[in-house]
Parts: structure tokens; C-alpha cells; sequence
């Protein structure tokens, strides 16, 4: 019930070696609002980290900030040891971030295989002549690329009927797991997840937890998600991070954050840190 | 009905492309058995067709593949038709350079320069000019993109016009509001020699439109092959995941800059190809053809046949430019002599073409042939429409 773990500075290393993304003081303000302050942030290799914290804490905008769509105000990220704040996004995506949106973003009138199709774009060649003259190379390369999208949409779960259909007809639990699918044919090392199992029923949610699960186990991905499903984020997590108002305020284990003051202040507001016990069992 | 037919899947997409093409190319052998009325189309009104049809197909890159709103198109056909006039006439007149030219003295004044080397020479300076265009719009959207574009469309008209005297300096660019004229002809120089019914110089042959509407058909069979290779690519894909959601895409790894870029390089390429070729066609290029009108024109051809469609914006681009051409007029006199009225339909012509925009957007928004991704894109806006209880035709 203390606030040690929270106040201490981002530890060097994770329960699994180096860490793949850092953040340094990493800022970033609209005009005079200030949406994420200073954050230190660390995601060690081969990890599943969530990111947590009220409506308006500022997860969604440190995730555009880690993906390239905002620039930081100040501050460094560090991915893979290098420095990627500003650059723009599909610069970060081929360095191996892949990501997933809050309110899905599918290309609607493209269907799933061409969905994943695009999300391999930065992996593969084809330019504008080789593609007219669809010389050996090309071919050969489209073929395994549409070999390999499917592979991935079985391996997200999606039957074959939904290959060929627009993403925009699929189901609300196909959609999310095609973003799944699309990211991942960017090749990502790290991959982040935007609320995933927003609006899934409760047997939904335990499946995408396996699943993201086996992503790490199988594929070797460090895994950040923002979730608010606390069951998920409790289940799945090693470490939680959470903000607030644009700042971290703790940092732990999830059995820390559950049982830290400024976690449930912050969640259930002043003076419910005394009841902390019956917060702990609802958040549980 | 023909779906109840027992014909295999592929018989069926085959019998249109069956039907159609042996029409299309042997018009010039059996349009004069069509009867004579003013409403067939003549063969120079039909080389006119395949101008525009490539334009159409081009602009369809921009509009219809990248949803990239393009209102100065015709900035791609006067760039072509002036490296014509530039590199097939006597308008450097200081310099004499004949390479491969048809109908010239080898010491003619000017430059004169094989027609079929100035065809992908055209093409690839609007592509440059596309590129040009490009760049300063990358990071506008919407309604500023078309601005900058219909800015750009106006650009290069006014500075052909004014071109006889650049910058002060007395350098004849355009030669002003003359125009470049004339324009070397186009012939089979080399070929002839091998191949003797190839002839030697179009203009020298008896039906000279017969030969220009060859090239014209050759250079929408170009447009439409690398259009729909393109569709089907590592960038066609890229295209329309752009026009989709600009920032999904940039977030699942597509260059945003770049692949806008090649949008519109790419279809600035052959609007700079017809363009030479139309300037050839014509003997000239005139600044009074490039006028905004052009640019809406293509616009509408591309919304009339079905964004995103080759096949749509062909028939779009056939229907309107012979309307354009020699429909309205024809059709005019028609209704004037059966009817004993005095209409010049042809003073109506923008307005009943915006009339017809207006119907189409009405009644088929998604275009006489739409792409199956913008039919399923209506369907959901009906389905919408329906679930509020609007009526949409």
C-alpha cells in the first residue's frame, strides 16, 4: 500500500533481457494542454506490457507518439536503441512496430487477404515498372505474399470464407482480429494493441487473452496494449504502467498496481484508497 | 438472364471483350455502311474518342484508384502537346536537328524529332509534372488538394499563352496565343521500307484519320493494360488503402509522400502521351484548347463511367467526348430538322452536361460500370439511407 513502486525510475531492464522500447521524459502538448508529461517508459524484450488509466490519461496519444503519427514535443523514444521520435509513421512500421486502432481502422472496400496485403507493403518490393511488366520476380513475390496472408488470417483465427469478402461485412470479433492479422504482416518485433477487446463479450475477451499470449510464446513479439478491461490487463500483463492526467503515476507487477493508493485515487477518486480492499475485488 | 445460360464463368467474361473489340477496331472498315446520318460517328470524331479515353483512364489513377481530387488534368495534355510542338516544328528555328522526323528536309530549320520517340518523351515530362504538382499538395486533403490542383490547371495554360517572350528576355517559349503550328506529321519512316502497307506519312495516305485512329486504339490498349497491372499491385493496393484511411495505411508501413506521388506521376504520364498525341492529331498546339473546361470534362467522363472502373471510365470517356465532340451537334440539327425548330444545342452543351452530373449523382452515384469496391460503397450508404428512411434512386 505504499507508493514505492510507482515513485521508483524506470528500471533498466525487464524480467526479459533488454528492453526494446524506452521512453525518455517523453512529452507531448496541443497548444497549452499537456497530454503526456515527461514519461519514462521502459518495455523489455519478448514482454507483455498494458498500458492503463482513466479515459483521458493520454495512452491513445503516448501510442501515436511511439507509432510516429504525433511528434514529441521533447523528449526521446528509443526503439531497438534507436532513436525514433518525429520520424514519420510507415518509417517505424518498417523498423518493426506494428499496431492496432481503438475504433477499428480497416480498409473497408478491400477484403481481408488485401487488408493484410497492405500491411506487408514495407515488406515487400514490387515497384511501379517491374509491377507493369509483372516480370518472375514479382510474380513469384505476390504469390508467396498472398500465401503468407492467408497463413497469418488462420493463424489470427479467420476462416477461409472471410479471404475474399470486404472487411467491412465481417463480423465485429473478425474485424479485430484481421487488424491483428494486417498488423502483423508488417513483420512487427513489437506490437502494439489499442484497446483490443473493446466491446467483445466476456468469452471473447479470454480468447484474445490466450491468443495474445501465444503471439509472445509462438512469434517472439513484445506485446504493449492499452486495455481497460481490467480482467484482460490483470490476466495477461507482467507489468502495468499507468497513467494519468499525462503522467505516470505507477508503475509495477499487477499485483503492485493493484494494491497502490494512486492507482485507485485515480480510478475511484480521493478517499477511496481507504476502502483499497473492496476496490482490489472489483478490479480483480 | 444470360446468368441462367449453361456458359462456363469464363465464356461469359470473354463474350463482351469478344463482341466489343473487333467492333471497336474494325470501325474504320464498316462505319460508312452505318447509314448516313450525322449522328454516326465520324473516324476524326473517334480519334478524339481515344484521346480522351486514355485522359480519362489516366485521371482515373488519380481520382478514382487514389481518391486524390485532380481539377487541372489538362495541364498534363497541354505539357504533351507542346514537347510536340517544341521537338516536331520549326519553333527553335536557330537549331536544326532532324532525327527520324516524317515529311522533312533533313536540313530543315527547328527541331524535328520522330513522333513515336515524343510520345513516351511527352509522357515522361507530365510525369515530372506530376511529381511537381505533387509535392507541394502531399500534406493537403480534400477540398485544398483540389484547389492547388485546379491552380495548377490554370498555371500552365496561362503560361503557354503567354510563353512568346519569357520573362522579358525576348526567349520564344509557346508562341503566345498562336500556338505551335504546324506539327510534323507521324509515319512509319523506318518501318515502310520492311512492312510496305505501313505508309510512310499519315497525311500522305488517302483516309488519313483510318491510321491516327490505329494509334489512338494503341495507345488505350497501353493505358488500359499498365492502368489495370497497376490496380493489381503492390501500389494499386497502396492507392487505395490511401484512399481509404491515410493514416491506417501510413501506420501499416505505406509512404504516404511517395506513393501519392507515383499516383500522380502515373496518370499524369499519359495524359501527357495523349496530349502529344492529340497535338500531332490536330497539327498544333493551340493554348484555346486547354481550358478548364477539359479538366471538368475528364472529371465528369471518370464519374460517368464509375470511379476506380477501367472498363466505366472508357465508356464514360467515349460517351461524353463524342457527345462533345459531334453528339450534341448532331443531334441538335436532327431534333432542328424533324421539328422545323432553330435550337443550337451546342451553345447548351455545359449546361447539359452538368445536367447530366447532376442526374447521375442523383439516380447512379457510383457510375454507369462501378468497381465493385464502389458498388459495395453505395450499397452501405443506401442500406444507411434506407435504415433512415430517405428514398435514394
Amino acid at each position: 500500500m505504499s507508493t514505492e513502486a510507482a515513485a521508483a525510475p524506470a528500471p533498466a531492464a525487464g524480467p526479459k533481457g533488454a528492453a526494446i522500447l524506452e521512453t525518455r521524459a517523453a512529452r507531448k502538448e496541443f497548444g497549452g494542454l499537456v497530454a503526456c508529461s515527461d514519461i519514462d517508459f521502459v518495455v523489455p524484450e519478448r514482454s507483455i506490457v498494458s498500458l492503463i488509466g482513466p479515459n483521458g490519461a493520454g495512452k491513445t496519444t503516448f501510442f501515436n507518439m511511439l507509432t510516429g503519427a504525433y511528434k514529441p514535443t521533447a523528449g526521446e523514444i528509443l526503439f531497438a536503441g534507436r532513436d525514433v521520435g518525429g520520424l514519420p509513421p510507415h518509417r517505424i512500421t518498417k523498423l518493426g512496430v506494428g499496431r492496432t486502432f481503438q475504433n477499428i481502422r480497416l480498409f473497408q472496400t478491400m477484403t481481408s487477404v488485401e487488408n493484410v496485403l497492405v500491411g506487408m507493403h514495407c515488406r515487400l518490393k514490387g515497384g511501379l515498372v517491374r509491377s507493369i511488366l509483372r516480370t518472375p520476380g514479382i510474380r513469384r513475390e505476390e504469390r508467396e505474399a498472398l500465401v503468407r496472408a492467408r497463413e497469418l488470417l488462420r493463424y489470427c483465427g479467420l476462416s477461409e470464407r472471410v479471404d475474399d469478402e470486404y472487411s467491412m461485412n465481417l463480423s465485429y470479433g473478425d474485424q479485430r482480429r484481421l487488424e491483428v492479422a494486417r498488423a502483423l504482416g508488417s513483420e512487427p518485433t513489437l506490437l502494439l494493441l489499442d484497446e483490443p477487446t473493446a466491446g467483445m463479450n466476456p468469452q471473447e475477451s479470454a480468447d484474445f487473452t490466450r491468443f495474445v499470449s501465444q503471439l509472445r510464446d509462438e512469434r517472439g513479439l513484445t506485446i504493449l496494449l492499452i486495455e481497460h478491461d481490467m480482467k484482460v490487463v490483470m490476466g495477461v500483463s507482467e507489468r502495468i504502467t499507468v497513467l494519468d492526467h499525462g503522467e505516470k503515476i505507477a508503475e509495477g507487477s499487477p499485483a503492485e498496481i493493484q494494491a497502490n493508493d494512486r492507482v485507485i485515487e485515480a480510478y475511484l477518486g480521493s478517499g477511496a484508497a481507504g476502502s483499497a480492499g473492496a476496490a482490489n475485488g472489483a478490479t480483480t | 438472364m444470360i446468368d441462367k445460360l449453361p456458359i462456363p464463368r469464363w465464356a461469359r467474361r470473354a463474350i463482351i471483350p469478344i463482341i466489343i473489340v473487333p467492333l471497336v477496331v474494325l470501325y474504320p472498315e464498316y462505319y460508312t455502311q452505318l447509314g448516313t446520318s450525322q449522328l454516326i460517328p465520324t473516324l476524326s470524331t473517334a480519334v478524339t474518342m481515344t484521346v480522351f479515353v486514355c485522359m480519362a483512364v489516366g485521371l482515373n489513377m488519380v481520382v478514382g484508384y487514389a481518391g486524390l481530387l485532380d481539377l487541372g488534368y489538362v495541364a498534363f495534355y497541354a505539357i504533351g502537346s507542346y514537347v510536340a510542338g517544341w521537338f516536331a516544328s520549326t519553333q527553335f528555328a536557330s537549331h536544326s536537328i532532324v532525327f527520324g522526323a516524317v515529311g522533312v528536309q533533313s536540313n530543315a530549320i527547328g527541331i524535328h524529332i520522330s513522333i513515336w520517340l515524343l510520345l513516351p518523351v511527352a509522357a515522361a515530362m507530365a510525369a515530372a509534372a506530376g511529381v511537381v504538382i505533387g509535392l507541394p499538395t502531399l500534406r493537403l486533403r480534400g477540398d485544398y488538394l483540389a484547389l492547388v490542383t485546379l491552380g495548377f490547371g490554370e498555371i500552365i495554360p496561362q503560361v503557354v499563352r503567354n510563353g512568346d517572350n519569357m520573362f522579358g528576355t525576348g526567349f520564344n517559349l509557346t508562341n503566345g496565343v498562336a500556338g505551335i503550328t504546324p506539327i510534323d506529321p507521324m509515319g512509319f519512316r523506318y518501318l515502310h521500307g520492311i512492312l510496305p502497307f505501313l505508309p510512310d506519312n499519315f497525311l500522305l495516305t488517302p483516309n488519313l484519320d483510318v491510321w491516327f485512329y490505329r494509334v489512338g486504339l494503341l495507345l488505350v490498349a497501353i493505358t488500359v493494360f499498365c492502368s489495370i497491372r497497376l490496380r493489381d499491385s503492390r501500389l494499386g493496393r497502396a492507392w487505395v488503402a490511401l484512399r481509404e484511411d491515410e493514416i491506417a495505411a501510413a501506420a501499416m508501413g505505406v509512404p504516404l509522400m511517395q506513393v501519392k506521388t507515383w499516383a500522380y506521376a502515373s496518370g499524369a504520364f499519359f495524359g501527357g502521351a495523349a496530349g502529344c498525341f492529340y497535338g500531332v492529331y490536330q497539327g498544333g498546339a493551340i493554348p484555346d484548347n486547354f481550358k478548364l473546361y477539359i479538366s471538368t470534362l475528364l472529371l465528369a467522363m471518370v464519374i460517368l463511367g464509375g470511379m476506380g472502373n477501367v472498363w466505366g471510365v472508357c465508356l464514360g470517356a467515349a460517351v461524353l467526348s463524342y457527345l462533345n465532340q459531334q453528339g450534341l451537334g448532331a443531334i441538335g440539327n436532327t431534333i432542328n430538322s424533324n421539328f422545323g425548330t432553330n435550337i443550337e444545342i451546342t451553345k447548351y452543351e455545359a449546361g447539359l452536361f452538368g445536367l447530366l452530373i447532376v442526374l447521375m449523382m442523383l439516380f447512379r452515384p457510383q457510375g454507369l460500370i462501378p468497381s465493385a469496391r464502389r458498388k459495395a460503397e453505395f450499397d452501405v450508404i443506401k442500406e444507411e439511407h434506407e435504415v433512415a428512411g430517405v428514398v435514394v434512386g
